[in-house]
């Protein structure tokens, strides 16, 4: 049993802290891990085993525990944490013991967390000797230097230019030297840093590994350099200390312990370990030659010491090479990657010769290779005998090095098991892949602020004060919020959404466009570059004029629509749809700067330069004559698809006569910053009118009435013009974008999905959108698809239910019945024109 | 230390002509400033954001004045409302920004004078440096300008 020595020690006795281990508090001080409370309080065990149920106890001082991992429950909530490493704060700390292993999630984790972007010429990892000594070097040349630690001493580094950074895990290391890191802020909060650095120092050190040998795994069997560090830093010794070793640096633990030494390079090893109650461990040591020929030791702990590797996961991260030392046996850094240098233990300098015996005598089925997976030598037996070779399969059989200590203490003795069980070298045989991050971390951490209102950005209008105060539901467009209905006393989303159609089609309605995206396009060649990308002519659009347009990819689906205005001989004005502005803009600028840059042409963004307010409906006219009253706004002067620019509420207005209704229409546009009072002026001048606001919804409905496609919505990228029926809009004379495909065999079968609509044989169905359209009820599964339905609505104007559909040769069926399965019920439907309210346009002039 | 507030409203004109050209020369003489010709700088007003743009702000000039001179060369657009301006100053002014944002934004690498378009929160800005308190200006989409705001008021309670 391990005791608290009365001194020495980096402990500070004169602060007592507390832990509470399964609701049992023991006493321990400031600079104590849990791990060092436990040994002084005489305990060692922590818990059952992951697979056997094995009793094991703390085996490490440090980051590679396989045991000793516990669940943090107070005053913070983390789970698999290394008790090795995690220092008793001032507040009680309470954990569990977690049997088998298995880490709880905690619940919601309200901490605070919060990123923290780097940048440096040095970033050293790991403040031993080595590493401080090289960030010491850089920061008296005055260089950005990061020294990060994962203990939590704290560092001694001066500089103006020079972070220290104690509590810190480097967890992962990217290309261009990207590394980021954990920084426990406090016991509850965590700073996840991104570091880039012009160069990386890795002093990351060696972890010791154990001896694979029957027994290994009992409480109270740990690594010799534990032992020294339980005594030097935290003052907790056993007082009848065993060593088991291959190398020297055992045997000076053993000598600073005054241990007993069985030392295999003599030819004396263990067969077995017995545990002996109050008595601790009875040792089974015979001859490597003789392991028949027995002798026992007593002892409280038995150190272990096979060897030494150096801790490479950064480099090994970023696809760094290892060889294999057979004088240390342990992998060491073949070289280090550009603008990085490892340095120390990490380099393997310094570290003892090692006279390996890699399967030693004794029962296999009770020497572990990995404590924290349960694995012992039998079952690397077995895999092997199974016909596996590659380490990685190994690793995935056995599940050898996949725990939560990414088998720390485990990857090394089993490479070379493996590879004395396959009759190999180990540098063939190779270590599996290591990758981030090196130590668990939540995904509250890793969210940092961002999250609730941060969690994403949120775009909103210049209007949106106004929707807010209507008591607007929005919908996510995007990023954007947009208002998608705007409910009256208690009512539901369908009742407002057949209010607000009915109000538009029988008087006049206002909508916020401005999310629309909006593009100028100028230069002398504009007209040329339009005509290029639109499946339809803008050369010969007239100034003052405005035309609808669709653009497809090269593969001649439909890829975005909008209205295009000529403001001036060598100027147009784009709109793309809301979700597609950026995209619309990208791609554009890249035909112009791969494809056409003899072309004269510039775009600009001009989205928020202008907000946008629709007013829809027969009584629009008059509303609109408040607002311009100089400006004659009868069809023959203003008609349709045609601009005027003025003045409105005292801004610079475009006024549009564009419709995405059929109905009279309006789209007025002012400098943003004079969104709300636009919107402001024209409800003033709608109130008599009885103008209602209506949302999204509202305007999917009436464009689905009209057969308007909403690109992403009715079509999927597999959809081309004609499909959707509008071969008017498509130029037989000029090539574009897309024309090509559109006369390949397949763009032209007649039997491709097109766009129809539906009205269910029940007036009051609303077909699910997605639903699946059959042509057959009555087949057995797999039924071929004929197509799916892509927008589904109560309509007002018609008094009953109506959809869109994607069918397979879909106009030829029209007048014809179909089956759309959805929710268990098969529906009859039959096929129709998609323009369902006006077909004859007649309501388009007011 | 540090403060956020909103900046009043300001002129901004977009600008696209080829650098050093006949076009960009006759600009230059309307502005009486050269265009910053090194990437990322700021000279009286007007913003280096690429080989042949140029945002120009608070300056007299109007997109009518501009696209005369240019007389078909170039491009000039009216941008006074696609943009707001917020401004951060004071000496935690950078670690507030270091936590939204990943630029390099110490003195040595982004002094006085230069500017950037990047990424605050996920949200596109053109950073600028406007001073050694130090200042930055940010000028964001008005759509983003709450998003923005909140999360760089919330990184200066969390310094506090």
């Amino acid at each position: 049993m391990m005791r608290r020595l009365a001194e020495g020690g980096a402990i500070d006795r004169s602060q007592e802290r507390t832990v509470v281990v399964n609701g049992v508090s023991y006493q321990g001080y400031a600079g104590d891990t849990v791990a060092s409370a436990l040994l002084a309080n005489g305990l060692i065990a922590v818990g059952a085993s992951s697979v056997f149920g094995r009793v094991r106890g703390v085996v490490s001082a440090g980051g590679e525990e396989p045991n000793a991992l516990v669940q943090v429950t107070a005053p913070w909530s983390e789970p698999l944490v290394a008790a090795t490493l995690l220092e008793l704060p001032e507040q009680a700390l309470e954990v569990s013991l977690l049997p088998g292993l298995r880490g709880r999630l905690a619940g919601d984790d309200e901490q605070r967390h919060d990123h923290h972007h780097a940048h440096c010429d040095l970033l050293v990892i790991g403040a031993g000797r080595s590493g401080h000594a090289a960030a010491a070097a850089a920061v008296a040349e005055g260089r950005r230097v990061i020294l990060a630690e994962r203990d939590f001493r704290p560092i001694e580094l001066a500089g103006d230019e020079a972070i220290a950074l104690p509590r810190t895990t480097a967890l992962g290391s990217y290309d261009d030297n990207f590394v980021t890191l954990v920084e426990r802020v406090s016991p509850v909060r965590r700073r996840l840093w991104h570091v880039r650095a012009g160069e990386v120092v890795l002093a990351t050190g060696a972890y010791e590994r154990p001896l694979v040998f029957p027994g290994n795994d009992l409480p109270g069997v740990m690594l010799a350099g534990a032992l020294r560090t339980y005594l030097e830093r935290f003052a907790v010794a056993a007082e009848r200390p065993a060593v088991f070793c291959n190398n020297d640096r055992g045997l000076e633990v053993a000598r600073l312990l005054g241990a007993a030494v069985i030392d295999l390079r003599a030819g004396r090893t263990v067969v077995g370990v017995e545990d002996a109650g109050e008595d601790g461990l009875s040792v089974l040591v015979a001859p490597l030659e003789a392991p028949a020929d027995i002798e026992r030791i007593e002892c409280d702990v038995l150190g272990v010491s096979g060897g030494f590797d150096p801790v490479l996961d950064l480099h090994l991260h970023r696809g760094g090479r290892v060889r294999w030392h057979e004088g240390r046996a342990c992998f060491v850094p073949d070289g280090a990657l550009p603008r990085q240098r490892i340095v120390g233990a990490a380099a393997g300098e310094g570290l003892p010769a090692v006279q390996a015996h890699w399967l030693l005598p004794g029962d296999e089925s009770q020497a572990f290779v990995d404590l924290h997976r349960d694995v012992t030598v039998a079952e690397l037996r077995r895999a092997v005998g199974a016909g596996l070779q590659s380490i990685e399969h190994v690793k995935r059989y056995t599940l050898i090095a996949t725990g939560a200590d990414q088998g720390r203490t485990a990857k090394t003795n089993a490479t070379a098991i493996a590879a004395q069980l396959l009759g190999s070298g180990v540098a063939e045989v190779g270590s599996s892949t290591t990758r981030p991050p090196v130590e668990p971390i939540s995904f509250a951490a890793l969210a940092g602020r961002a999250r609730g209102e941060r969690f994403d950005p949120v775009r909103t209008t210049p209007i949106h004060p106004w929707h807010v105060d209507r008591g607007a539901v929005f919908e996510d467009v995007g990023q954007w919020k947009r208002p998608r209905y705007y409910p009256r006393d208690g009512e539901q989303m369908d009742a407002a959404v057949l209010r607000e159609c009915a109000a538009v089609r029988g008087g006049v309605g206002m909508m916020d466009a401005s999310t629309l995206g909006k593009i100028d396009i100028q230069g002398p060649d504009a007209a040329e570059f339009l005509n290029r990308l639109y499946t339809n002519a803008y050369d010969t659009l007239k100034v003052g004029r405005c035309r609808y347009g669709l653009m497809c990819r090269a593969d001649g689906m439909v890829f975005d629509d909008g209205v295009v205005s000529r403001v001036a001989d060598d100027r147009f004005f784009a709109t793309t749809t809301t979700g597609g502005a950026a995209v619309v803009l990208d791609w554009m600028e890249e035909w112009l700067q791969t494809e056409w840059p003899q072309l004269r042409v510039w775009l600009t963004s001009v989205t928020e330069q202008w907000a946008t307010v629709a007013v829809v409906g027969p009584r629009s006219r008059e509303v609109l004559a408040a607002v311009v009253p100089g400006v004659d706004l009868s069809a023959e002067a203003f008609p349709f698809m045609s601009f005027v620019d003025t003045a409105v509420a005292g801004a610079d207005a475009h006024v549009s006569r564009i419709s995405f209704s059929g109905e009279l229409a309006y789209e007025v546009s002012v400098p943003g910053t004079r969104g709300l009072e636009l919107w402001a002026a024209l409800w003033s001048a709608g109130e008599p009118h009885g103008v209602t606001a209506y949302g999204t919804e509202t305007m999917h409905v009436l464009r689905a009435e009209k057969g308007y496609p909403i690109v992403g919505q009715d079509t999927d990228g597999t959809v081309t013009p004609i499909d959707l029926g509008m071969d008017w809009i498509v130029s037989k004379t000029k090539p574009f974008v897309g024309s090509r495909s559109l006369r390949r065999p397949d763009t032209m079968r007649p039997d491709r999905k097109q766009l129809v609509g539906l009205l269910p044989d029940d007036p009051a169905l609303r077909l699910d959108e997605g639903a699946q359209v059959v042509l057959d009820p009555n087949l057995r599964a797999p039924v071929p698809m004929a197509g799916h339905v892509t927008s589904s609505y109560d309509s007002a104007a018609l008094g009953r239910t109506f959809a869109l559909a994607l069918v397979r040769g879909g106009r030829d069926r029209i007048g014809h019945s179909l089956y759309v399965s959805q929710s268990g019920v098969t529906a009859r439907a039959t096929v129709v024109e998609p323009v369902l309210v006006d077909p004859q346009g007649a309501r388009r002039d007011g | 230390m540090a403060e956020l507030r909103r900046g009043g409203s300001l002129s901004q004109l977009g600008l696209r002509v080829m650098a050093g050209g006949d076009a960009a020369g006759r600009v230059e003489r309307l502005l009486g400033v050269p265009l910053p010709q090194s990437p990322n700088t700021v000279r009286e007003g007007v913003l280096w954001l690429g080989p042949d743009e140029w945002l120009i702000v608070g300056r007299p000039e109007d997109e009518p004045r501009l696209r005369e001179v240019l007389a078909g060369e170039g491009a000039a657009v009216e941008l006074s409302s696609n943009r707001v301006s917020l401004e951060l100053s004071g000496p935690q002014a950078p670690d507030v920004l270091a936590s939204c944002c990943s630029l390099d934004l110490h003195g040595d690498a982004f002094p006085t004078g230069r500017c950037a378009q990047t990424l605050v929160a996920g949200a596109p800005v053109i950073i600028e440096r406007v001073d050694d308190r130090p200042g930055f200006r940010l000028l964001v989409r008005p759509s983003l300008a709450m998003y923005v705001e909140s999360w760089l008021a919330d990184g200066i309670v969390g310094l506090a």
